[in-house]
């Protein structure tokens, strides 16, 4: 078997970079991993979620808390942050400078702090309903699995804001070139799990 | 809750009702004054042990040692043995707890001497312990130490992460340990079943504890299974291709992938109920829609699959010291990978077994009682090739195969009665008996336990330079067999007799031969630890004798033993390239050991990282907090954590560069020192002339 052929899959970087795409493979590969793990961290979440669906004891349920299309356009608003990191990614890829890659960058920041601040809001006309965590098990698995994607999000721009003061601070090196690719991989996998949480609680909830 | 509340109580609710002698000194009643005496005696070993390591520590100025050389290093030699440390200290906690868990129910027919409650914390602390700080640290630093240098690599792939790892273990055994001290433990058995643990019945600081000490490992232990996947994926040596791994790195490889996926199911199952708790969801509650079930479900989920994280690496040692010690390439690999990598797979198939009685149907219960009897085949299978591989060897009888026989022989009892256990109707008669604590002690005492010691023997010498003293190795490994045995098949019989696990008391008098039995094989399995640690002091006093510098002590047969030992700190002065199996015994075979290229090159080693320790400490911290309801101690923790994670972010040139003509002068020095050190024949190899250089022996030819 040939070992070099073996990359992880992905947008790799590409020849061109030398040495950073050399770095990149056990880096990368090692996220992968690390993102199955986190794949199942969610699963158990919506298996939580699925399991407790009628369980409202009485309380209120998806059609007396959930505001589609308040959620509809936080997924467009995701689903848009997944391409401008997309662009990040080929700007990061192929150049020329960092301009290019902070633009598309902070295009996806404002994007998911967006998604964000409309998660809040969604969140406080809940518990302004009556939907509190612990009002009912169906609640509180929703508020395991909702937030929980919100938690990753949040971090993710922390993560963004972070990555941008390194490369202010020391330009495109391999370390901040390996940040923005994990970042991206992190963020389309969000982005699939807001899917999932979009077709299974909001789209079957309201079903 | 408001920013004035945070602060009106600085301690939350910790106060003087928590150390261990309060209750007898309020109320001393008999009960009371007995039990306060064992919990302040216990609490007080803890703290004279500290107290202890700090005075040593200090009068021989070895803070500087500790901190540069030990605590932040990235080397996962290191890591290993720190590891094992832990291991340990926990192992002898644990055992200390089960004698007098046995010697209560010795006691028992007229109540014994303990209350149900310090019982009940006993059990909990104790399998607890053993699971997740024992068995866990052991085989996570036993793999650390082995698994790079078998596979020809410098370190794992991501040392300083190592590292983090190390540290989240040792907060949640610092957690486990200080409720000894401060408080009380959980009292609701090592998987903490709600709603007993929930706060409408277990108000107190216990299930906390449990809850955040195993949070914090199970999160150390997910970023090991990453760190050690990637590393057997992607830092193998050039050659070293998967089917030409050592077994013993097979079985790292699947435990790491176990890891990867069961670890989350524990961390949610434990972060839900530490919602219940804290802020009142409805997860697992009786009430508004709870549902225990879940957290059964969530919890075997991770729970069986952590069964197969336990044994795989004891059976990856047993597979490498068997076939060292019998002169013979290992019986079936291929068999064994498959074997291992199908009870990796079978693992996840199989969690429902550990609750057949809570309202399955019938044939919900008989597809996982089939799936669970079949894990004995592929298991089968591993019993057979490790007897192979010792049929027509010439096998020594050295103290890591005693323990292997002892393994062989209790393992396969221990099987049976799992495949008894396997069989939904007879689980519905002796479930929640003492023959259940029979059947996986049976597993986890010869299988997890012999297998981690028969490491430790196997690996020391490597490790530090020196055999460890024979002898002494052989009373303990003869007093684990046979205080196990004695400890733990007359609970089979009282199983049967219908005692019920956990029991701190009882009525029926033709139980107490058989717990005094129980008993007195607890006492013998408290002196097999004694002699180890009695071996470990012999084998420090005598370690001139006993040095094997050259490496090779027991004619090894794969990489690890074509290092000096102790090794040096970047394993291999020049990558190996591995042609087949038995790397190093295939270049013993053909003469080719111990070569020295005719160029070295500079060599890229991460520098020391404050990262271990500072997570250790922050998480510590945070799960105190938590436990107590210290609320500023957690919001600061909780940023200091952030924080840290931030700068690590920034932080560059983390690598350091040893010069190729350093790595040249030590290894040619170490290359002078074995060619003058004489090759020892096998008979030799328990005296002091194995300097550490095997003599190449055919099989079947007179020494």
């Amino acid at each position: 078997m040939n070992r070099e052929a073996v990359r992880h899959p992905g947008l790799n970087l590409g020849a061109a970079h030398g040495r950073d795409d050399e770095a990149a493979e056990r880096v990368m590969f090692g996220f992968w991993v690390f993102l199955m793990s986190d794949a199942i961290l969610f699963g158990m979440v919506f298996a939580t979620y699925v399991t407790s669906v009628h369980a409202t004891a009485g309380g209120p349920g998806p059609h007396q808390l959930y505001d589609i299309t308040s959620v509809f356009v936080e997924t467009l608003l995701l689903l848009a942050s997944s391409f401008t990191f997309g662009m990040a990614s080929l700007a990061l890829k192929y150049g020329p400078g960092k301009g290019r890659l902070a633009g598309w960058m902070i295009a996806t920041l404002a994007l998911g702090i967006g998604f964000l601040a409309l998660e809040v809001h969604d969140f406080t006309a809940m518990f302004a309903a009556g939907g509190v965590p612990s009002r009912s098990g169906f609640l509180s698995a929703f508020f395991d699995l909702v937030p929980l994607h919100g938690l990753h999000v949040a971090a993710g721009c922390v993560w963004l804001v972070c990555l941008l003061g390194q490369i202010a601070r020391y330009g495109l090196d391999t370390q901040a070139k390996l940040g923005v690719m994990r970042l991206a991989l992190f963020w389309h996998f969000l982005d699939i799990i807001w899917i999932m949480i979009f077709s299974v609680v909001y789209l079957a909830g309201l079903a | 809750m408001s920013i004035a509340g945070i602060f009106e109580h600085p301690l939350g609710r910790l106060g003087p009702d928590a150390l261990p002698f309060w209750q007898m000194l309020q109320h001393p009643t008999e009960g009371n004054i007995i039990n306060g005496c064992v919990a302040t005696g216990a609490a007080s070993m803890v703290v004279i042990g500290a107290l202890v390591m700090v005075v040593l520590l200090t009068r021989y100025r070895r803070w500087g040692v500790l901190w540069s050389d030990w605590l932040t290093s990235p080397d996962h030699k290191k890591i290993g043995i720190m590891y094992v440390a832990i291991a340990f200290v926990m192992l002898a906690r644990a055992l200390i707890e089960a004698v007098l868990m046995r010697a209560q129910q010795a006691f028992g027919l007229s109540g014994g001497f303990l209350s149900p409650d310090h019982f009940a914390q006993l059990f909990s602390t104790h399998g607890t312990i053993m699971i997740f700080f024992m068995a866990m640290p052991f085989l996570t630093g036993i793999i650390n130490y082995v698994m790079p240098m078998q596979i020809g690599a410098r370190d794992v792939s991501f040392p300083v992460l190592n590292s983090i790892s190390l540290g989240l273990t040792a907060a949640g055994a610092g957690l486990v340990m200080v409720s000894l001290v401060i408080g009380k433990f959980s009292t609701g058995g090592w998987f903490g079943y709600p709603p007993f643990t929930e706060a409408s019945f277990s108000p107190g600081v216990g299930p906390d504890y449990w809850i955040w000490s195993l949070t914090l490992a199970s999160l150390g232990s997910t970023l090991t299974g990453i760190n050690f996947a990637v590393t057997i994926y992607k830092e193998r040596a050039p050659g070293m291709t998967l089917m030409r791994m050592p077994l013993f790195t097979w079985t790292a490889l699947c435990t790491s992938i176990l890891m990867i996926f069961a670890m989350p199911p524990l961390t949610v199952a434990t972060a839900q109920l530490a919602l219940d708790r804290y802020l009142g969801f409805h997860y697992f509650t009786n009430a508004l829609g709870g549902n225990m079930m879940n957290f059964a479900n969530l919890f075997w989920l991770f729970g069986h699959p952590e069964v197969y994280i336990l044994i795989l690496p004891s059976f990856g040692v047993f597979s490498e010291v068997i076939s060292t010690f019998s002169g013979k390439v290992l019986y079936g690999y291929r068999s064994l990978v498959m074997a291992t990598m199908a009870i990796t797979v079978l693992s996840f198939t199989v969690w429902l077994h550990h609750f057949f009685t809570m309202g399955q149907n019938a044939n919900m219960n008989a597809a996982f009682g089939i799936a669970s009897m079949l894990i004995g085949v592929p298991t089968g299978v591993k019993i057979y090739d490790w007897m192979l591989t010792m049929f027509r060897g010439r096998v020594r009888f050295t103290v890591p195969m005693v323990y292997s026989f002892g393994f062989i022989l209790l393992f396969v009892l221990g099987g049976m009665s799992g495949i008894l256990l396997a069989n939904p109707s007879v689980d519905y008669q002796v479930h929640n008996t003492v023959f259940l604590v029979a059947h996986f002690h049976n597993m986890a005492v010869p299988g997890v336990l012999f297998g981690m010691l028969v490491a430790y023997h196997f690996w020391f010498p490597k490790a530090f330079g020196f055999r460890l003293d024979e002898r002494w190795g052989m009373v303990s490994a003869l007093c684990w067999i046979f205080g196990f045995m004695a400890a733990f098949f007359p609970l089979y019989v009282l199983g049967v007799m219908g005692l019920p696990r956990r029991t701190v008391a009882y009525s029926e008098a033709s139980y107490v031969p058989l717990e005094w039995v129980a008993f007195l094989g607890a006492l013998l399995i408290l002196v097999a630890l004694g002699s180890l640690l009695w071996q470990l002091r012999v084998s420090i006093r005598h370690r001139d004798e006993n040095r094997v510098a050259a490496g090779d002590p027991w004619n090894g047969r794969s990489l690890e033993w074509a290092t000096s030992a102790p090794p040096p700190e970047y394993n291999f002065a020049v990558i190996p390239s591995v042609e087949g199996r038995d790397a190093f015994a295939r270049a013993k075979e053909e003469g080719c050991a111990y070569q020295s290229p005719d160029t070295y090159r500079d060599i890229e080693l991460p520098r020391n990282s404050a990262m271990g320790p500072v997570t250790g400490a922050i998480g510590f911290a945070l799960g105190f907090g938590l436990v107590w309801h210290i609320w500023w101690l957690v919001i600061l923790s909780f940023l200091a954590a952030v924080t840290t994670l931030i700068v690590r972010g920034f932080a560059r040139d983390t690598t350091r560069v040893v010069p190729a003509d350093e790595v040249r002068r030590e290894h040619l020095r170490w290359i002078a020192a074995v060619n003058a050190t004489t090759a020892v024949s096998r008979v030799d190899e328990c005296r002091p002339v194995n300097d550490g250089r095997a003599r190449y022996e055919a099989i079947g030819v007179a020494p």
